[in-house]
């Protein structure tokens, strides 16, 4: 018998427990995109000298630079400069990073999307920046964003398990070890995959609808 | 910076691996795109159904799973792939279900009267597909494609956890002989930076040479250099 249904069924908690560490990293992760993202999109648009240059350089940067790779960097290099977190939370902030600069040009096209005429009529309000950027054009922006948001949550879910090279004990990971500590990839690996195709499967379905229904008006 | 300089030699082996695994994977990852979308889109249920699942497979699931999948686990149906084949195939698989996608999209978008017109000049399918449907379709596909590939490229990264000894393998190696974590990492990533804007560039190119209106975008490259000249 090439498959151990009972060493499947044996691992499978484990594997479960690997699920949720994935799923955790996946949502905090996505939180954290948003927000930096966000933050990385209006500050590119204000055109701060110097600073907004950098900004927009280190998002291509990150946007042109493995994961993989940035990952071996907060992992190595930054304790050797005296900073160090736990494994889970390095790879949650690399992860979060990575993504907030997909993120902030998801947001730049919201903003750009933004109809011309918003910018004059507060203007001729004479609102406030803060609240022509908190009032008027984010509010517009971030609804175009919603939708995309849910694919990057999707990727994340699979792209975590990167993560399982700086030593994260996710999904990937579990399955990894469980496989080498007991000769048998097979069953272990399989149920990793299933696992991870059974939550995005029926993810990017719902996202497609959602999509849709909330498409841009403008 | 030393450890960088005195293991340039390495450096520039594991960034010849990567690249040759990048356009082994990016050639696979074409004809998988071109032979899964076409067939999503045929007519044939026999032909549509597993193309979907398929693409549904790869997509769904972590190509670092595939590529572990393909390496550990076939093992144990009596199947032991090289590592560079393992990680070609699961590269080229995994980008080309996301490339599928583009074919599909891009196909399903055109005019449907280009379709009915070749009907209408009694152009076979295959040679209607040929002919008229693909060559239109690939301006459209092209940016989409040059995403693909640049993730491909960052993908590549992966293969050294199946031990392809790609410039991240080596990177790690000589972490781990010099301790010179910062100036290795840094390069490395400085390379990746560059070969991705490469890549970038190379696309860009593509597009302009393959744009539907070539004629129109010379007309305005002319109209732009009078201007210029105009102003001086």
């Amino acid at each position: 018998m090439i498959w151990d249904n009972d060493f499947a069924i044996s691992v499978f908690p484990l594997l479960l427990e690997g699920l949720w560490v994935t799923v955790q990293i996946t949502l905090l992760g996505t939180l954290l995109a948003a927000v930096l993202g966000l933050v990385f999109a209006v500050l590119r648009r204000l055109a701060i000298p110097v600073l907004s240059p950098v900004v927009s350089f280190f998002v291509v940067f990150v946007r042109g630079t493995p994961l993989l790779v940035q990952a071996y960097c907060a992992f190595f290099v930054l304790p050797a400069y005296g900073v160090s977190f736990d494994a889970f939370t390095t790879g949650l902030v690399v992860i979060g990073v990575n993504y907030s600069a997909y993120m902030a040009e998801v947001y730049r096209s919201g903003i750009q999307g933004v109809p011309k005429g918003q910018w004059e009529a507060s203007t001729a309000l004479s609102l406030p920046g803060a609240r022509t950027w908190g009032r008027i054009i984010l509010p517009q922006a971030v609804r175009t964003v919603v939708p995309m948001l849910g694919n990057y949550l999707i990727q994340m879910f699979k792209d975590s398990a990167v993560l399982s090279a700086i030593t994260v004990v996710e999904l990937m990971a579990t399955a990894q070890a469980i496989g080498s500590s007991n000769f048998r990839y097979l069953e272990p690996l399989t149920l990793a995959a299933l696992l991870f195709l059974a939550i995005s499967y029926p993810a990017s379905r719902l996202v497609n609808r959602l999509e849709r229904r909330y498409a841009p008006q403008h | 910076m030393s450890a960088v300089i005195g293991y340039a030699p390495l450096l520039w082996q594991g960034l010849l691996t990567t690249i040759l695994v990048t356009v082994l994977s990016g050639a696979l990852c074409l004809v998988v795109a071109f032979a899964a979308g076409l067939a999503r889109l045929s007519s044939h249920r026999y032909l549509r159904w597993p193309a979907g699942v398929f693409i549904e497979v790869f997509r769904g699931t972590s190509l670092l799973v595939q590529m572990f999948w393909l390496f550990f686990a076939l093992p144990f149906f009596g199947i032991q792939l090289h590592p560079l084949t393992a990680a070609v195939l699961a590269l080229g698989l995994n980008e080309g279900a996301y490339a599928a996608e583009v074919v599909r999209g891009a196909i399903a978008s055109r005019a449907k009267g280009q379709t009915e017109a070749c009907i209408a000049l009694g152009m076979e399918p295959a040679l209607r597909l040929r002919r008229v449907i693909v060559p239109q379709s690939i301006p459209a596909m092209l940016p989409p494609f040059g995403n693909v590939m640049v993730d491909l490229l960052k993908n590549t990264s992966l293969v050294s956890l199946v031990t392809v000894t790609d410039l991240t393998f080596r990177a790690q190696m000589i972490r781990s002989t010099t301790g010179q974590t910062t100036a290795i990492f840094l390069t490395i990533l400085v390379m990746y930076f560059v070969l991705s804007c490469l890549l970038t560039l190379l696309t860009g190119w593509l597009e302009r040479r393959f744009a539907l209106d070539r004629k129109a975008i010379a007309a305005q490259r002319t109209e732009s250099r009078l201007m210029k000249v105009g102003a001086a």
